[in-house]
């Protein structure tokens, strides 16, 4: 809570009042506690509970659907990895689905690697950062990270990812016992997690008006490409409205 | 051999068609990334993408429900929404707040609404 209260004054007032960690060590475990003291450690514990409890009913091992969420890492993914492979789909159908669902993390990637880059950073020092990375993960990263100095940034955002795995690895076994007494509201609801957290999170870090416009414009972009069946609609919806976002901010600045 | 072969398949499997075409976006975007500096255009532009990209598959999640929650009518996954984004402005946009008032409204909508 108290870490919660700091964050906003000092986002309130960048230029003055930056927080730093004594060490590298310190960063990682301020990452981890603040991923603790965010939601979406337990959105993603409630998310991977019904993760597991899908594995159970498609008669995946224990081992295999916690080996699926430490490297797949991406909860649609993982949801359309375990139900057509266990719906006994063609292979290549299911690396294809799986691909066009993981779309999101290139732009995601991109965006996040320069704020976590800092002049004395190793190329090696961002693998495990880029493989980290998820719409939990880079929402609060973003958010977080430009506060503090940057060669602290790597260890944090990796103490926050750190403590959003260990979130939803508890969450996917406890799922995957459970999963013949859950009832089917519960199971809706825990799907539900996903698209509220995510649509509530992004609001809250789209302070400038770019990222407002962008969001709006994929909301609305979006269904109707998925509607009239255009290949590929989330990432056209991606591209058009993050591009026409973009240009209309440039064309206000311009104005100014 | 047959034995480790069958055991080992399906985390083949895994890494084949779970673990490659997630990973190389990732692997992607970490090549992509590297000539841009913080604070420039392109990183303006590419976060409006991402978070487009975000908005679309948050749209498509309801629109388009998964697994049990499309057992819940598409009219009460829509109040929810809103209900719950209404909720997060409410309590001085807390993430919690939206989440749980999203949930409750959902919850409450499937018990209330006769399924089709």
């Amino acid at each position: 809570m108290f870490l919660a209260v700091r964050f906003r004054i000092v986002r309130a007032m960048p230029e003055l009042a930056r927080f730093d960690f004594v060490s590298n060590t310190a960063a990682f475990f301020g990452g981890f506690r603040s991923a603790w003291l965010s939601v979406f450690a337990y959105v993603l514990f409630g998310t991977y509970v019904g993760i597991g409890a899908l594995a159970y009913d498609f008669n995946f091992s224990l081992a295999w659907v916690t080996w699926s969420t430490l490297l797949v890492w991406a909860g649609p993914a993982q949801v359309i990895l375990i139900s057509t492979l266990g719906g006994g789909a063609q292979l290549i159908e299911v690396a294809i689905a799986v691909g066009l669902s993981g779309v999101r993390l290139l732009p995601m990637v991109v965006s996040l690697m320069p704020i976590l880059r800092g002049p004395q950073t190793r190329t090696w020092q961002l693998l495990l950062p880029a493989h980290f990375t998820a719409v939990s993960m880079w929402v609060e990263s973003m958010r977080l990270a430009p506060l503090m100095p940057v060669e602290r940034r790597i260890p944090f955002c990796n103490g926050i990812a750190s403590g959003y795995m260990m979130a939803a690895m508890i969450g996917t076994v406890a799922g995957y016992y459970l999963a013949a007494r859950l009832p089917l509201l519960l199971t809706a609801a825990l799907l539900f997690l996903t698209p509220m957290s995510f649509l509530v999170s992004i609001t809250r870090n789209s302070s400038l008006l770019v990222d407002r416009l962008a969001l709006i414009l994929g909301l609305v972009i979006g269904p109707i490409l998925a509607f009239r069946n255009v290949e590929l609609d989330v990432m056209w919806a991606g591209l058009a409205g993050g591009t026409i976002a973009y240009v209309a901010d440039r064309i206000r600045r311009g104005l100014q | 051999m047959s034995l480790t072969t069958s055991a080992l398949w399906p985390y083949v499997v895994l890494i084949l068609v779970g673990f490659l075409p997630n990973e190389i976006w990732r692997w992607l975007g970490f090549v992509l990334a590297r000539g841009i500096d913080e604070g420039s255009e392109v990183l303006l532009w590419v976060r409006a993408v991402a978070t487009a990209v975000l908005a679309a598959v948050i749209a498509k999640l309801i629109f388009f429900a998964p697994g049990a929650l499309a057992t819940v009518p598409l009219s009460v996954r829509l109040v929810a929404m809103v209900a719950g984004f209404a909720g997060f402005i409410v309590f001085r946009r807390s993430v919690f707040a939206g989440v749980a008032t999203g949930e409750a409204v959902l919850i409450l909508g499937a018990f209330l609404v006769p399924k089709l």
